[in-house]
């Protein structure tokens, strides 16, 4: 029987080419082209891709799950912009695991296989007054639609965003054409304020701002700490949530989360949910449940990537 | 390359049954009995995911067939939701014409290779046969496999002739058995049709939910290629209700829409624990491993948790298909855990008998009230409860009752809950005037599968609730000739 780490199929070169070519063989779906390419910063690839009919329906805050090829697994990622004259989709990722290694490796003029979208409920866009949009790391990137469509809705947008270090901050120009006041901080101090962005947010509390909604999307930690700050406000905040999913359409539960005390699909209910009613917990363990199987996962790649 | 190696072993163990029934025929002389079929022997089986059994070789058909009284008034086809014509097909068979037969099966049926596989045929076609009062029935579901892969095989396959093109665009949402039915109909009276599925995979249960080892997916892909090669448009990756809804398929210019969008939201038991880590529903096991082939992990970039003792919570076949995927994904001990006893047990007796032969621990009459996880949120224990059975239900079934008191403890890394599934809402959401019923499924008005939307039908799951391949691939039948009769009439 096959060992659960399989590894000993990597040794054999051979038949990891043949399972290669297969891949470029075999394709039952439109193929989606990526027409651009850049690195944000070392680990965070900005992509666009064309897929005609997501770019045209695609709102604020929904979302596609990608397929590279025969093999690969589906993962979702946010749409964080669109042109629907062009025909095509803006994703920003960072690089953590095989699949999102295996996407920074493609070139322009590459094809995905599978793109399905757009999914999840777009961001409940209204003039809601003084619009608070909280980005961090790799987050900036969702935060970046939802700020924008907040401010052609007549809010006044506050964004703060951040990251660990100056070089790794992106679309701080991009962040400031759509909001009224830009506020950047930084862990290390390196630019902006020296902390985190919670503490950003408590100042402006504090400073005696008004702030009607808040919005936060980042890493799990990031967005308790916030949902946490702000519960005792009353201030009403939404948070947008990456549970692991499979076919992000309703129909595995993989990505179920709880809200409220109810379980609730991240995929179809979500992905954004009411942030002082989210077990941040419960997602975290979740989110760990195949940390093995990537780690090692990655490791292949890295090391079949190392002898081409 | 699957179906060549299986054909090696069909071989071998062929031969063993034929001296065998020689022997057997000896003895007995005039009287053939019902051929069982090869099979993979369980202590192997338990560590692939090939095909269980090997099928019938020649002989073994062209004897079983002759066991075949042709009834006059065969009441076989009558126990058939998609009318196969069963005589005549299996009366090929015995005069050694498999190609004919597998043409004479597609003439009703487009899904025969996966029909033979999986259809309860001892609740059908099987169950009314003559023969089975007094001896055992016509092996149907066997012969039906064997002329259809005999075909596939061949490599010598027929495309039927489609009437002159009528001008009338169809859409079907969902590829599973309802959609791949309905598509082959329409398709055949001259219609032009497109399938949209959401998946990046067409076959819908067949692909995403049968295992492997029950029914192998270069099969599926066979039948689905012979639908595209009949001229169905297959676009995959376009979710209806996400992409477009069912009113942007109209404004496309679609004459009529058919819904067979399966039952395909898990239900769970709302029990303390179900979140935790190593908790599936059945959907995302068998997903995993089936649809995204997790079980090839690492040369597959999906993986799946390889429990050592898993729990499978339901008595189904869908219970069944994922006990037998964590046995062959190393389990140690696979359970299931059934609330009744097996004489309720919905799945099919030759799944249940499979799991026994391969080591599937029953523990029946017990259910799990609560899960328990370790410090970082991955399930370690189940508490179960014993229960008895009282008076039947509603479904006419003894309703079991919890024994108090009588909690206990099992250790589990691993549990899938495969407790049934209920309508995904996406659509009928996104649909203005489609009228559904208090579980959400799609309400139609009789056997035609309209629903309440004008050139607007449904059937399958997603109006039953989850039922079996045949019963969505009978719907879409019946679907197709009102469809038909509904664009034809509008001129």
């Amino acid at each position: 029987m096959r060992s659960s780490c399989g590894r000993a199929f990597y040794k054999n070169e051979e038949r990891c080419i043949i399972f290669r070519n297969h891949s470029q063989t075999i394709g039952d779906g439109a193929l989606f082209k990526i027409v651009e390419k850049s690195f944000l910063q070392d680990i965070v690839v900005r992509m666009v891709i064309e897929a005609p009919e997501v770019a045209r329906k695609r709102k604020p805050g929904q979302f596609i799950v990608l397929m590279i090829d025969e093999q690969g697994e589906r993962i979702p990622l946010t749409i964080v912009d669109s042109d629907s004259e062009k025909g095509t989709l803006t994703i920003i990722f960072q690089i953590v695991g095989k699949t999102t290694a295996k996407l920074a490796d493609m070139k322009v003029g590459d094809h995905i296989l599978h793109v399905l979208g757009p999914l999840g409920h777009a961001t409940e866009i209204s003039n809601f007054g003084t619009a608070v949009v909280v980005g961090g790391g790799v987050g900036i990137g969702v935060a970046y639609p939802i700020a924008a469509a907040l401010k052609k809705a007549g809010n006044k947008v506050i964004s703060i965003i951040g990251a660990r270090t100056k070089d790794i901050l992106i679309l701080e120009d991009e962040m400031k054409n759509v909001s009224d006041r830009l506020l950047v901080a930084t862990d290390d101090g390196s630019y902006g304020f020296h902390g985190f962005v919670s503490a950003v947010l408590q100042n402006l509390i504090d400073s005696g701002e008004k702030i009607d909604i808040v919005f936060a999307i980042g890493p799990v930690p990031m967005m308790r700490v916030i949902a946490n700050l702000t519960k005792p406000y009353g201030l009403k905040t939404i948070v947008s949530l990456n549970p692991i999913m499979v076919d992000a359409t309703g129909m595995c539960g993989a990505c179920r989360v709880a809200v409220g005390g109810k379980t609730k699909f991240g995929c179809v209910d979500g992905p954004e949910f009411d942030g002082h009613e989210v077990d941040f917990g419960l997602l975290m363990s979740r989110l760990r449940t195949y940390a093995d199987q990537e780690k090692q996962a990655m490791e292949n790649y890295r090391c079949e990537s190392h002898g081409k | 390359m699957l179906i060549r190696k299986n054909r090696r072993w069909k071989i071998t163990g062929v031969r063993a049954m034929e001296n065998k029934e020689k022997t057997e025929k000896k003895e007995k002389k005039e009287k053939i009995p019902r051929q069982a079929m090869p099979e993979q022997d369980p202590k192997e089986r338990i560590h692939n995911f090939d095909e269980v059994p090997y099928g019938y070789n020649a002989e073994l058909a062209m004897m079983e067939a002759k066991r075949c009284i042709q009834c006059k008034k065969p009441s076989c086809v009558a126990g058939c939701p998609v009318d196969v014509k069963i005589p005549e097909f299996i009366k090929l068979i015995a005069e050694g014409k498999f190609i004919e037969a597998a043409w004479k099966l597609k003439e009703t049926n487009a899904l025969p290779a996966v029909c033979g596989r999986v259809c309860p045929q001892e609740d059908q076609c099987e169950k009314v046969c003559i023969l089975g009062k007094k001896d055992e029935p016509v092996a149907v579901g066997r012969l039906e496999r064997f002329a259809a892969d005999f075909e596939q095989d061949s490599g010598n396959i027929v495309i039927p002739e489609k009437e002159s093109p009528t001008g009338k665009k169809i859409a079907v949402v969902g590829a599973g058995p309802a959609g791949l039915t309905i598509a082959g109909d329409l398709i055949k009276l001259g219609h032009e049709v497109t399938i949209f599925e959401a998946l990046h995979k067409a076959g819908g249960v067949l692909i995403y939910g049968i295992p492997e080892f029950r029914l192998p997916k270069a099969i599926v892909d066979a039948e689905v290629n012979y639908l595209e090669k009949l001229g169905v448009k297959i676009v995959r990756n376009a979710a209806i209700g996400r992409l477009k809804t069912v009113d942007d398929l109209f404004a496309e210019g679609f004459h009529a829409v058919f819904l067979g969008v399966g039952a395909g939201a898990p239900v769970f038991m709302n029990i303390p624990g179900e979140n935790l880590s190593g908790i599936y529903s059945a959907n995302e096991y068998l997903t995993r491993s089936n649809l995204m082939k997790a079980y090839l992990f690492p040369e597959f970039d999906t993986p799946i948790v390889r429990g050592k003792n898993v729990a499978v919570i339901g008595g189904g076949n869908v219970a069944m298909d994922s006990v037998r995927t964590a046995l062959r994904l190393g389990a140690d001990n696979a359970y299931i855990i059934y609330r009744r006893t097996e004489v309720e047990m919905p799945a099919r007796i030759e799944e249940v008998h499979h799991a026994k032969e391969e080591g599937v621990q029953f523990k029946l009459l017990h259910a799990p009230v609560e899960y328990i996880g370790d410090e970082n949120g991955w399930v370690r224990q189940m508490k179960c409860i014993r229960m008895e059975l009282g008076e039947p239900d509603a479904s006419g079934r003894r309703s079991p009752i919890p024994i108090k008191g009588s909690e206990f403890i099992i250790d589990v890394d691993t549990v899938v809950v495969a407790i049934g599934t209920m309508a995904n809402p996406v659509i009928q959401a996104t649909t203005p005037g489609l009228e559904v019923n208090k579980r959400g499924y799609i309400v139609t008005k009789g056997e035609t599968g309209e629903t309440t939307r004008e050139g607007v039908y449904a059937g399958g799951d997603i109006v039953t609730g989850s039922a079996t391949v045949i019963l969505a691939m009978g719907a879409g039948r019946q679907a197709a000739k009102a469809i038909h009769e509904h664009v034809m009439a509008k001129g």
